[in-house]
């Protein structure tokens, strides 16, 4: 393969990660724009414990993602009492609060940045990303999916038939903030570089439109809108200058003829019923 | 007013409940007793909603207790008074947009196991909450709309279904709120008999209905509420021919 395909797979495999940290707490109908805060402290976490404290990757992923799901639950109770775009532009402080947190924070690296990791190959990247897409996708046919699903379509009428939504949702973003992390540590393992520059508003941005172009209600949604995201702009780029342009053109025409992303639970039965038949 | 019913499984003693200067609820106090169907009647803005949500958790009350089976459930959040055994309908059907009837009948169960074994994909996290939603599908006739989306069924359908999801919560005591608004007589009817069965099963009942005729034949005790306080108590023949009833409430509107 060439490098520039093992490229793009790599930051396609570590922005499914991202846009499954945003699916995860969407269930539960909050709109978190703060995942590359959660990102960034996986990414430094889990650089510190290998670089600094010369842990094995594996297990340096894992307590970054333990990290971040600890102040992913702090940062859950305040969320409970926002909604809709309130909660959006509050998390979206959170992940400018982490960045510059990290910019004044010289011990690792502040603005210059911090370096000093081992390699992690793409294969790594791709184990993670399939093993957590494949845990979502057996959680979604479980009993707890099925009450944060509740929670989202109705959170007073989910309480009143027995669900603890407080728990409900401050657990999703507990759970969606160890995934980004989990995404931070292997984008900082890949690149062995990281800078705040790389947590930014952007980066949360990504992940949000990840999700809604590929599918806001089912999981593999993700796969597939991380995988127009990166790829697109490098097919469109015959276009030269205008192919920003024409992606955001093509964004518009997917969301108007098809608002809840590509794939939805609907066109999921259908493929299965499909494969069904023909077996 | 009068006597509480002795074996009361629920109970509301001097409940008070303000919205801004609105009084939606005034030192009200009444009992349901064990297996019994229990109506409050009352005009709109009585506060018959307020009383459901008080007993749900929904809202808590300025002033007052709430018991059930002989636990102060008072200053409880919602989804535990569920768990003790309180399980509702709403006014306007509050059905969960993106389920399937089954989907419904599934997440309202009481789950007894570990939330690890709530991880696990269907049917295997547990078996016996399957077999229930399948009860309720029979019991209910619902057998045919199991894979549609709730929302999208007729009204008459929806109802049954958000009956069946309160049921499948495994309750010692149902609120109902206005359970047969919408429904024609063979509807309604078909609902009169269902309850009865439940209440012979040994389910209490509590509803709020405007449909007089309904409550009349159905209730073994009726409440009036007006502007928020009770005015009345008693079994339907009594309440048909109290003067401070017709007065506030029948006389009005017998004409409908």
């Amino acid at each position: 393969m060439s490098t520039y395909y093992a490229g793009l797979l790599a930051d396609i495999g570590i922005l499914v990660l991202g846009a499954l940290s945003v699916y995860i707490i969407l269930v539960t109908n909050q709109l978190s724009l703060g995942n590359a805060g959660f990102m960034a402290i996986g990414s430094y976490v889990a650089s510190f414990l290998t670089a600094e404290q010369h842990w094995a990757v594996t297990p340096a992923l894992i307590v970054a993602a333990l990290t971040a799901c600890v102040i992913g639950v702090i940062v859950g109770f305040p969320a409970l009492r926002l909604k809709g775009i309130y909660l959006a532009i509050a998390t979206l402080g959170f992940g400018e609060m982490v960045r510059s947190f990290f910019l004044v924070f010289t011990p690792m690296g502040g603005s210059g940045g911090y370096r000093g990791m081992p390699h992690v190959s793409l294969g790594y990247i791709w184990i993670w990303a399939a093993g957590i897409l494949l845990l979502v996708t057996l959680l979604e046919r479980s009993r707890l999916w099925l009450e944060m699903r509740a929670v989202h379509d109705d959170e007073r009428a989910a309480g009143l038939v027995g669900i603890n939504t407080t728990l409900t949702k401050v657990g999703a973003f507990g759970f969606g903030a160890a995934v980004a992390a989990i995404a931070g540590g292997l984008f900082a393992h890949h690149y062995i570089y990281i800078e705040p520059g790389n947590f930014d508003f952007q980066r949360s941005i990504d992940f949000v439109l990840a999700v809604i172009l590929g599918g806001s209600t089912v999981g593999a949604g993700a796969l597939v809108g991380a995988a127009l995201l990166v790829l697109l702009p490098e097919w469109l780029r015959f276009l030269a200058d205008w192919r920003l342009a024409a992606f955001g053109v093509m964004l518009i025409l997917v969301l108007l003829t098809r608002p809840q992303g590509i794939l939805d639970r609907p066109l999921l039965a259908l493929l299965r019923l499909r494969r069904n038949r023909a077996a | 007013m009068t006597a509480m019913p002795p074996k009361a499984i629920l109970r509301l003693d001097g409940v008070s409940k303000s919205f801004g200067g609105v009084r939606a609820l005034r030192d009200v106090s009444i009992g349901v007793a064990q297996d019994r169907i229990v109506g409050v009647i009352g005009p709109n803005g009585a506060g018959k909603t307020t009383l459901f949500n008080v007993i749900t958790g929904a809202h808590r009350p300025d002033a007052g207790d709430v018991t059930f089976a002989n636990r102060p459930i008072t200053r409880w959040p919602a989804y535990r008074i569920v768990r003790a055994g309180v399980a509702r309908t709403f006014q306007n059907i509050r059905l969960f947009g993106s389920m399937t009837v089954w989907e419904h009948l599934i997440v309202s169960q009481r789950h007894g196991g570990s939330p690890l074994r709530k991880m696990l994909p269907g049917r295997f996290a547990d078996r016996e909450a399957w077999g229930r939603a399948e009860d309720a599908l029979t019991f209910f006739g619902l057998e045919k709309y199991r894979t549609a989306l709730a929302r999208t069924l007729p009204y008459g359908i929806q109802r049954k279904v958000e009956m069946a999801r309160a049921l499948t919560a495994g309750p010692k005591l149902l609120l109902l709120d206005e359970p047969v608004a919408g429904m024609n007589r063979d509807e309604a009817d078909d609902l009169r008999a269902l309850l009865l069965r439940l209440s012979a099963r040994g389910l209490s009942i509590l509803l709020i209905e405007h449909d007089m005729a309904f409550v009349m034949n159905l209730c073994h005790e009726l409440y009036v509420l007006d502007f928020g306080a009770l005015i009345a108590a008693g079994p339907p023949s009594e309440i048909r021919t109290n003067p401070a009833v017709l007065d506030a409430y029948l006389g009005s509107e017998t004409a409908c």
